[in-house]
């Protein structure tokens, strides 16, 4: 069955972090991508660089944002392959985000049963 | 029967449809042809022959051609009235952390116990309607989100066995909180439910402590619930009425947990507690030990209320006291009543009347209200 992991991350969870620590980290992301039930994902940048599109009387309006005052915000996803949820659910508990109070969704990819 | 095809056909849904065809057709057949040989084995085999029946009408649907796939290689391997015991699988499917803990003990109480959605949603006293959905709601995550079943392996069975032995004992402690049921009732009387899931479990598992340990906890509460309700009142343990104790059920259960004694787990600890507070002569300094040795392993500081309990009758109010007040537990009735139990034993009457009366204010069920009313006016 196909999985996405997605990550939530705590604002400012990482601030304490040295630029060697940061990369370290970043590198853990990117070994999780080398474990053949991880199919894909990305991961992304700051919601501070995020815009917002949507219809307002019929046409595109992009605005900047959102800065919602939520303190976890959707950090970046994996996409997995994997027998059963207990399966999954084990490569997702992997996921460096979670050692910073971070969470991760695990969600049924539409159409994924294969 | 409900697990062993569930297994086969991998679909809850599907797995209860086609039992009630095959069950359907039995009612036609076996007062004409007479009953077969191996009555379920035919009911399992009839009901997975209506599954296929039923898939290959659905076979526009791609993702449940696996299915059939899997259901043909099933059949192919097992010979008609050979199949697998799965109540195991179909327990660790229904008490999955990924669902909801209310879902969990409405699917475990449906397939596993076989109550029908109207008993249960009796039980907890919502509408029908409500305990459907819910139960919908659980069987479609369960197929969406690929929850497994199977018993899990070595690495995950003391969580995933703690989360079933969870369930099972929420579903006991919702009947323990009734008086006992009366004979028409004990077919859905939750706790006599939770006991018969118990042995099944205890039949299916007997070298897991834990198992047995709920099992024994379960069989010595139930012995002494008819003596446990005096009309709406409550009756603690050293007010009760012996004669209306289920002996048999009692020493069965303190004949497992002698058994178990001797591990450390949180169900074991507690049975054997429970089966020396029924002993003519209650070794108070005993089971206060095995209270500290529960409260280590649990780190909860109900246990360690209920264990001052203990050091109370072994050695004093005073030194029980101390305990329970370096309990952080103020928004819990019975650390008041307790506090208030305490503080009545050691003279101190108008601190004891606050403390009850503080009880007062955070319980919820009548019985123990009453219970509470009694003893502010008693104490003077």
């Amino acid at each position: 069955m196909q999985y996405a992991l997605l990550i939530y991350n705590q604002v400012g969870d990482t601030d304490g972090l040295t630029s060697a620590e940061l990369e370290e980290l970043s590198k853990e992301y990117w070994a999780l991508r080398d474990d053949p039930a991880i199919t894909g994902g990305a991961g992304l940048q700051l919601p501070e660089t995020a815009s917002t599109i949507r219809l307002k009387d019929g046409r595109p309006l992009v605005t900047d944002g959102p800065f919602a005052d939520t303190k976890e915000y959707f950090a970046g996803y994996y996409l997995a392959e994997a027998d059963d949820f207990d399966a999954v659910a084990e490569v997702a508990a992997r996921i460096p985000a979670l050692r910073f109070g971070g969470v991760v969704e695990i969600r049924p990819v539409m159409g994924g049963h294969s | 029967m409900l697990a062993s095809l569930i297994g086969v056909l991998g679909d809850f849904d599907l797995a209860e449809d086609a039992v009630a065809e095959a069950f359907a057709v039995a009612a036609q057949r076996w007062p004409a042809d007479g009953v077969p040989d191996s009555p379920v084995g035919w009911l399992v085999t009839t009901a997975r022959r209506k599954a296929i029946d039923r898939l290959r009408r659905d076979r526009v649907l791609a993702g449940k051609l696996r299915l059939l796939e899997a259901t043909e290689r099933g059949a192919g391997q097992r010979p008609a009235g050979d199949f697998p015991d799965e109540r195991l699988e179909l327990v660790f499917l229904c008490c999955h952390p990924a669902l909801a803990t209310e879902a969990q003990v409405a699917l475990t109480l449906r397939a596993v116990a076989g109550l029908q959605t109207e008993q249960i949603a009796r039980a907890f006293l919502v509408p029908a309607e409500t305990m459907k959905r819910r139960l919908t709601r659980a069987k479609v995550k369960i197929k969406a989100a690929g929850l497994p079943f199977r018993v899990p392996p070595e690495r995950m069975l003391p969580e995933r066995l703690g989360a079933a032995l969870a369930v099972l004992y929420l579903i006991f402690n919702e009947g323990y909180a009734q008086p006992p049921a009366t004979a028409t009732e004990t077919e859905t009387d939750l706790a006599a439910v939770a006991i018969r899931l118990g042995r099944v479990l205890a039949a299916l598992l007997p070298d897991e402590p834990e198992v047995l340990g709920l099992l024994a906890l379960m069989l010595l509460h139930d012995s002494r619930r008819a003596a446990r309700f005096r009309g709406d009142d409550l009756v603690l343990l050293p007010d009760q009425d012996r004669s209306l104790w289920n002996w048999e059920q009692l020493l069965a259960g303190s004949a497992l947990a002698t058994h178990v004694a001797g591990t450390s787990g949180p169900y074991a600890l507690q049975a054997n507690i429970a089966a020396l507070q029924t002993e003519d002569w209650i070794d108070w300094p005993r089971i206060a030990a095995l209270y500290r040795e529960l409260a280590a392993v649990t780190g909860s500081p109900v246990v360690q209320l209920n264990g001052a309990v203990a050091v109370a009758e072994a050695e004093g109010p005073e030194a029980a006291l101390a305990i329970v007040d370096a309990l952080d537990l103020d928004g819990y009735q019975y650390w008041h009543s307790t506090r208030g139990e305490l503080l009545r034993r050691l003279g101190r009457a108008q601190e004891a009347r606050d403390a009850y009366r503080r009880a007062l204010d955070l319980a919820a069920s009548t019985p123990e209200r009453r219970y509470l009313q009694r003893r502010i006016d008693e104490t003077g």
